[in-house]
């Protein structure tokens, strides 16, 4: 297991039990990330790609198999050692942003070092998330709350969130789901900076462009792997955008 | 660390719904206040009753005469003249550790000065009266132990007796007529006010007991005699000896029943705080209720809030919050309601209670311990209908909450 991979998950399975029935959502499945990915997570709904989001995520716990995060076994732990390794190792992007309504995006940013175990001032926990907000490019709206954000700057304060604690993984779970197509891009942007800083990324998405921006493409179906391929012809953020602005000037001719 | 974050987190959520932790706040702002001001006026009346029984004087017996029936018709305490005047002495001599006594005659009549005159009351007494009663003079002198062994034709008059007839004259020194007979008035007494059961004290004239049974009520037996002992631990004790005294002084026979009637103070205060006491412990309880409602307005905001924020927690959970920080923060949030809303509780039904002193002269009395007592419970109260919502967040599933529309 001294590979150096990030993620392990070996033989993973997990059942749901409803009543009297058991319903395996992921049979058997092993895959390994290395530190440093992009990897797109597609398959259709009912694939078993968000339940092992939850797995890598550590929010649920596999039926057997064991999972190994950043060298460590976490296929035992309970309740509250998931949630310290979910504070100081992941970062979560949600479909929906999750934001706390009528909070700050400062406070919202803030909000897994409100839960960590170090010991911050007030003024370095606002220092500490002003910084990471300007690394998002939403400088000088610190002190705007969710609604009066557009839904990509939305996401932004999300993906700042998500980045507060330098976590080992980011997992993002449908990042563009509820963002138009320029949206979708910029938020690809973000992703594709972060990781070239060498940021691991997981990322959930039905979407084929959307996952062209991954370096990696997993593809999921009836709970195992059906294909993992590098992506051959991958999309640059940057152009795509130039590309969506020509076009727009093209169409105010 | 925790802790502190929680509290912090705790605050930002409260701050976040204002307009519902004021309401929710109101709530218990309104049982802590009726708390505070409804046991604050039930205890005001009761220290109200007690300084007037104070008033009485201190560690006092009082014999009253007993009842008779003759024909059918019983004339109540006092009727059966069987007090005399020997037993007043008797008392005098023979019971140790008794500091004054006093031989009582009551009547009332019309009493006449110039072209004034006025119905009173006629209080016959022996010069120990105004220690006593520890009742002194405003104006002039008490009559004297020698007045009253020569049942002189002197009194002392009651402020409201002396404004009615003299008005703002002064009183010492003029001439008072009782049946027709003059008697000089030698003082005027500091006013006392109104006693437990609603009567002027002020409106009396005192005279030697022994002038008034000679010239006013007639007669040769005691309505009453006042003792006081000068031991509040002997009062006790001297209550029996004088009843063993009187007793065998009557030639009541073993078994038979007294034909007086001994009264300490201690008993006479207990009767009358007895009802503004059951009043208090009325209008606690009444307070109380609301104060519980309050509770469970509070218990209701809770977990509706923990319903609606279901999303917030798996966001909290998802960010690495432990159930335990989940569980602290709406405690917190709790008690934090409920122990500001005890604070300001406590401000208003204060407040509420010298308004109602002021505006209306109600007596009203608010200890420490009342307060301290609304404070804790109030608290308390925050944590117990706090506990049930919060246990709920905090055994939320973060999927599941993540998951909740």
């Amino acid at each position: 297991m001294n590979n150096g991979a990030l993620v392990r998950l070996i033989d993973v399975h997990k059942v749901y039990r409803t009543g009297e029935m058991e319903v395996p959502a992921v049979r058997g499945l092993s895959l390994e990330i290395a530190r440093g990915e992009f990897v797109a997570l597609m398959g259709a709904s009912g694939s078993g790609k968000s339940t092992l989001m939850n797995i890598a995520g550590c929010l649920d716990r596999l039926t057997s198999g064991r999972y190994i995060l950043d060298q460590a076994d976490v296929s035992g732990l309970d309740r509250d050692q998931l949630a310290d390794i979910r504070n100081r190792k992941i970062g979560f992007v949600f479909q929906n942003f999750n934001l706390l309504p009528r909070t700050s995006a400062r406070e919202n940013v803030e909000l897994p070092l409100l839960y960590g175990t170090h010991r911050l001032t007030n003024a370095q926990l606002r220092e500490r998330a002003d910084r990471v907000l300007a690394s998002v490019g939403l400088g000088g709206r610190e002190d705007h709350h969710p609604s009066q954000l557009s839904g990509g700057q939305q996401q932004r304060v999300a993906i700042a969130r998500a980045l507060i604690n330098d976590p080992e993984v980011v997992l993002a779970d449908e990042p563009t789901g509820n963002l138009d197509s320029r949206t979708s891009v910029e938020i690809m942007g973000i992703f594709q900076q972060l990781n070239d800083r060498g940021t691991t990324i997981v990322m959930v998405t039905h979407e084929a462009d959307i996952a062209a921006y991954a370096c990696r493409n997993v593809v999921m179906r009836d709970g195992l792997i059906q294909s993992d391929r590098t992506v051959s012809r991958r999309l640059d953020a940057g152009d795509e955008s130039r590309k969506l602005a020509t076009l727009d000037q093209n169409l105010q001719i | 660390m925790r802790v502190g974050a929680t509290f912090k987190i705790a605050f930002r959520a409260l701050r976040r719904n204002k307009m519902r932790s004021v309401l929710t706040a109101l709530g218990i702002i309104i049982g802590v206040a009726a708390v505070i001001a409804m046991v604050g006026i039930g205890n005001g009346a009761k220290a109200q009753v007690e300084a007037q029984i104070t008033s009485l004087g201190q560690n006092m017996i009082l014999i009253f005469s007993g009842s008779t029936t003759t024909s059918g018709i019983r004339t109540g305490w006092g009727g059966a003249g069987t007090l005399k005047i020997e037993d007043a002495e008797a008392i005098r001599r023979e019971v140790p550790g008794i500091t004054a006594v006093s031989e009582e005659v009551v009547s009332t009549t019309q009493v006449a000065a110039g072209n004034q005159n006025w119905f009173t009351r006629i209080f016959g007494e022996s010069a120990d009266y105004f220690d006593l009663r520890q009742w002194p003079l405003a104006d002039g002198a008490p009559f004297t132990a020698q007045d009253v062994r020569s049942a002189n034709k002197v009194c002392v008059i009651g402020r409201t007796t002396a404004s009615q007839i003299y008005g703002n004259d002064n009183a010492v020194g003029q001439i008072l007529r009782i049946k027709n007979v003059p008697f000089i008035i030698s003082g005027v007494l500091t006013p006392k006010g109104l006693s437990p059961q609603g009567v002027d004290q002020d409106d009396v004239v005192v005279m030697p007991y022994t002038s008034a049974m000679k010239r006013v009520v007639g007669g040769t037996t005691l309505r009453n005699i006042n003792v006081q002992v000068g031991d509040a631990r002997q009062i006790e004790a001297s209550q029996q000896q004088i009843i063993a005294l009187l007793r065998q002084r009557h030639n009541i026979r073993p078994g038979r029943d007294d034909d007086f009637t001994v009264r300490n103070q201690q008993e006479i205060a207990e009767a009358a705080t007895a009802t503004s006491r059951v009043m208090t412990l009325l209008l606690g309880a009444i307070a109380g209720v609301s104060l519980i409602v309050g509770g469970i307005g509070i218990m209701n905001i809770m977990l509706v809030s923990v319903t609606e924020r279901t999303r917030e927690i798996g966001v909290r959970l998802a960010v690495g919050a432990h159930g335990r920080d989940i569980l602290t923060q709406f405690l917190i949030e709790a008690v934090s309601l409920s122990s500001v809303g005890g604070v300001l509780g406590i401000i208003l039904g204060v407040g509420a209670s010298q308004f109602l002193s002021w505006k209306f002269g109600w007596a009203t009395l608010i200890s420490i311990g009342s307060i301290a007592v609304a404070f804790l419970f109030s608290a308390a109260v925050g944590v117990f209908f706090g506990f049930y919502p919060a246990r709920e967040a905090a055994r939320l599933d973060p999927i599941e909450a993540l998951r909740y529309e």
